[in-house]
């Protein structure tokens, strides 16, 4: 099968250029196992990796035009020739490697923590399956990061639109009957930028590799903030 | 350019669970610690844990930690220190409790408590009914984990070193550890970081053999650099194979599977586990059915066109347990089985999952450096989690206990290390022959001109390791596999890089973790090598019966030169009666 990949080492490349390989496939193979077979080939060929089955979310990476994770992403679902690019807006390191660290500094803007005012009980929380069941979409996210980084609002104002993956962690929090601090999650998001800036384009719903829906949570969100407005 | 250093109370290696909740307590106290880990701490491999983890909270069923302890030692084939064991299976319960306050979304019962379901070699009343003990949240266990801590370490201020290499711990003539050698991976910079105590959590090192459920960063790194500061590493020969990987591919299905009623069948449809488990079926222990599974496929009674897996059968419960409290499996069994649990079985067989041995603590997450059973520990060392050995887990690991054992012993080496840097508030001098020796080791990869490469060697290596010393072991086989990974060690001379810049270098990485992985690689099989019996995941043919008068003892390895040592195994708990030795039957 024919690759076609981004490579740009700071260290040696002036500018960033594509590079040809062709992989032998075999049946069950994945985009990571076709990069890691590219890495034998070219052991200067850098992208991160690392629990090979869609938990840890390290190997986002954009393949023929959409963001996806190298390890779930059966080869038999891709066109050939193979285009592999590293994330779209984001700073490159080296190679397929991005400078995450503004997708990280916006997570933690929205404190994603449980925050609790009562003191804790000697045992659990007690939580309805009902409650819990609200949880269910949101918690998965495992920051890959292939939300965001394929979000036109976030290309343009990465430092003040929080993007998908961080709202969708706010929204974690505020649909968790634990949570003691939803009227001052709900005020840190006002403001014209940091969830308004969303314009429903949805490419992090077509992009979330675990079938979340940032979307919806941004709009769950929306819907807290009329409803306490009224 | 002069070597750039930080100073830290405390520098914790790896921000799995262990390092994680281990520096939560850390920052909550106000210490000043710094965490390094290769990987930003999320995609830390506790994220792929999927089962749960154990506390004897009885939301289920009746229980108490005393049958949960019971559990533990006999699943340890008596190889666990039961004063350790004990410890664990009473703070379970206060530990699963603080976790749930900081937000874990666990799965709930109607009554609103946390969800608990049936794991292997669990039992009520010291070995009767099937127990229920595993807390679990469906079937993402670790990442709901993994992420909470992560994110109250956020809250905490914890200060992380993401994507930092750890190379070499720093250690002075008296042989106190000063800190470490680190690498910033995105500059290709090293940093020292000098810190009055060090807590090693580097996690596991599946990476050893070809078929593994673990990831790629699961190198050993920190089993690795104890043995190059001299020290020991207790029981590396008692290796888990999982009985449970996708056939051919390894990644896990979670016991989880066969506690919701899923079990295995070979070809004949026969479900084989009641022949060798008569009372707890494919809830009997990781190693006995791991065992089962390939007995099966070796009397040929195996699946497939190559007869070399067996099938476990899941498409009888209801797609709504399947559902709610296994989307996980569900959907890794389509991406990498091409299987639907639903409508077909899924093709399994045993996966190198887990290592019960590693860096020998007593129970208070401390090193201990020595065989003397009365020995001391080495001041201001600690390890945690799967690097460590406590050891709670002794020949076999329980399913639902890994999690219990990284969120209990880190966040005890947590409270310790706060009594320790009160008591001990200053910083020693600096060794700068030991910095410089760590240097050399670092830039030696700096060597040009043609040699194997990393992936051919870690290739070579890994199949070694794999025939050498899987689930069954005989003596030629294993001295065979001594011999040839000494001669892969050998050949680590010849390996050069081929990529020598600086900025975000894996090729350096990879050389880095191949040393690692070797050295660990040998631990194990010298360790399998002289146990000359059978017990727990060491399940030797040629000795195939447990040997409590000359082997109940742990192993100790020390890289210089291979040598053993051999340390009792402490069987008294600390306030119940001990458990003597019994044949294990499930």
């Amino acid at each position: 099968m024919k690759f076609s990949v981004y490579r740009y080492n700071p260290d040696t490349d002036n500018e960033p250029y594509m590079q040809a390989f062709e992989v032998e496939t075999r049946q069950g193979m994945m985009l990571r196992d076709a990069l890691m077979a590219i890495q034998e080939q070219d052991e200067s060929f850098t992208f991160r990796h690392s629990c090979g089955e869609g938990v840890c979310g390290s190997d986002g990476v954009n393949v023929n035009g959409s963001n996806k994770l190298a390890c779930i992403t059966p080869l038999s679902e891709l066109k050939e020739t193979v285009e592999v690019r590293p994330f779209p807006g984001r700073p490159v390191v080296r190679d397929l490697v991005v400078d995450m660290s503004q997708f990280y500094a916006q997570y933690k803007k929205v404190d994603p923590w449980l925050i609790r005012k009562e003191p804790m009980p000697e045992q659990e929380i007690l939580q309805s399956p009902e409650e819990r069941d609200k949880l269910d979409g949101l918690y998965e996210c495992i920051m890959c990061g292939c939300c965001s980084t394929s979000c036109p609002s976030f290309w343009w104002n990465p430092d003040k639109f929080l993007g998908p993956q961080a709202l969708l962690s706010a929204c974690r929090f505020l649909a968790d009957s634990r949570d003691q601090a939803s009227e001052e999650r709900l005020n840190s998001l006002e403001g014209p930028y940091k969830m308004f800036r969303c314009h429903t384009i949805m490419n992090c719903v077509e992009a979330c590799p675990k079938g979340l829906n940032p979307t919806k949570a941004i709009g769950h969100i929306k819907a807290i903030m009329l409803k306490d407005a009224i | 350019m002069a070597l750039e250093k930080q100073r830290f109370d405390t520098l914790i290696l790896g921000a799995g669970g262990a390092g994680l909740n281990a520096a939560l307590q850390l920052a909550n106290a106000n210490l000043k610690v710094a965490v390094v880990s290769k990987v930003f701490p999320t995609r830390s491999h506790t994220v792929a844990a999927q089962g749960g983890v154990n506390a004897a909270l009885a939301n289920v069923l009746p229980d108490n930690w005393h049958w949960h302890m019971f559990d533990t030692v006999k699943g340890s084939d008596y190889l666990g220190d039961q004063d350790a064991i004990e410890y664990m299976c009473r703070e379970a319960i206060p530990t699963v409790y603080e976790l749930e306050h900081n937000g874990v979304p666990f799965s709930r019962l109607a009554n609103g408590k946390i969800y608990q379901r049936a794991f292997g070699g669990q039992s009520q009343n010291f070995g009767g009914d099937q127990a229920a003990r595993t807390c679990a949240a469906a079937d993402r266990t670790g990442h709901a984990i993994l992420h909470t801590l992560y994110q109250q370490n956020i809250r905490a201020k914890t200060h992380f070193f993401d994507e930092y290499f750890a190379a070499d711990l720093i250690r002075d003539q008296e042989g106190i550890i000063l800190g470490a050698l680190v690498l910033d991976i995105a500059t290709g910079e090293p940093l020292l970081i000098e810190a009055k105590t060090t807590l090693l959590a580097t996690g596991g090192c599946g990476q050893v053999f070809r078929t593994t459920s673990n990831a790629h960063i699961n190198t050993g790194d920190g089993k690795a650099m104890i043995l190059r500061a001299g020290l020991p590493l207790m029981d590396m020969e008692f290796f888990q194979f999982h009985p449970t990987g996708i056939a051919g591919k390894g990644m896990l299905i979670t016991e989880g599977v066969r506690g919701e009623g899923g079990y295995l069948i070979n070809k004949d449809g026969e479900r084989f586990m009641e022949k060798y488990a008569p009372n707890a079926k494919d809830l009997a222990s990781r190693d006995v059915v791991a065992r089962s599974i390939v007995t099966e496929v070796r009397g040929g009674r195996g699946c497939g066109p190559e007869a070399d897996h067996v099938m476990l059968k899941v498409n009888h419960l209801d797609e709504e347990v399947i559902a709610k409290r296994l989307p996980g499996i569900r959907e890794s069994s389509k991406i990498f089985a091409g299987v639907d649990p639903v409508k077909d079985p899924i093709p399994v067989f045993p996966t190198a999952h887990y290592v019960m041995g590693g860096i020998p603590t007593d129970r208070f997450g401390r090193v201990m450096p020595t065989s003397d059973d009365d020995g001391d520990h080495l001041p201001g060392l600690y390890a945690a989690g799967e690097c460590a050995c406590a050891s709670v887990h002794g020949a076999n690991r329980l399913g639902g206990n890994s999690l219990l054992d990284i969120l209990v012993f880190g966040r005890l080496a947590g409270k310790n290390i706060i009594d320790y840097v009160r008591d001990n508030p200053s910083h020693r001098p600096l060794d700068e022959a030991s910095v410089s020796s760590a240097m050399d080791r670092f830039n030696k990869w700096d060597a040009k001109g043609d040699g194997i490469t990393v992936s051919e060697l870690r290739k070579e290596f890994r199949k070694t390791m794999e025939d050498h010393a899987g689930v069954f072991r005989v003596e030629d086989m294993m001295q065979e596999g001594v011999e040839k990974v000494r001669a892969i060690r050998d050949k680590l001379a010849d390996v050069r890089l081929t990529d020598h810049s600086k900025t975000f270098n894996t090729n350096r990485t990879e050389a880095l973790e191949l040393e690692n992985m070797i050295d660990v690689g040998l631990s194990i099989a010298v360790s399998a090598l002289h146990r000359k019996e059978s017990r727990g995941a060491h399940s030797r043919p040629d000795y195939p019966k447990r040997d409590d008068a000359e082997w109940m003892k742990h192993t100790l390895y020390w890289r210089e030169g291979d040598k053993l040592e051999y340390k009792g195994v402490r069987s008294q708990p600390l306030t119940v009666e001990s458990f003597p030795p019994k044949e294990r039957v499930y």
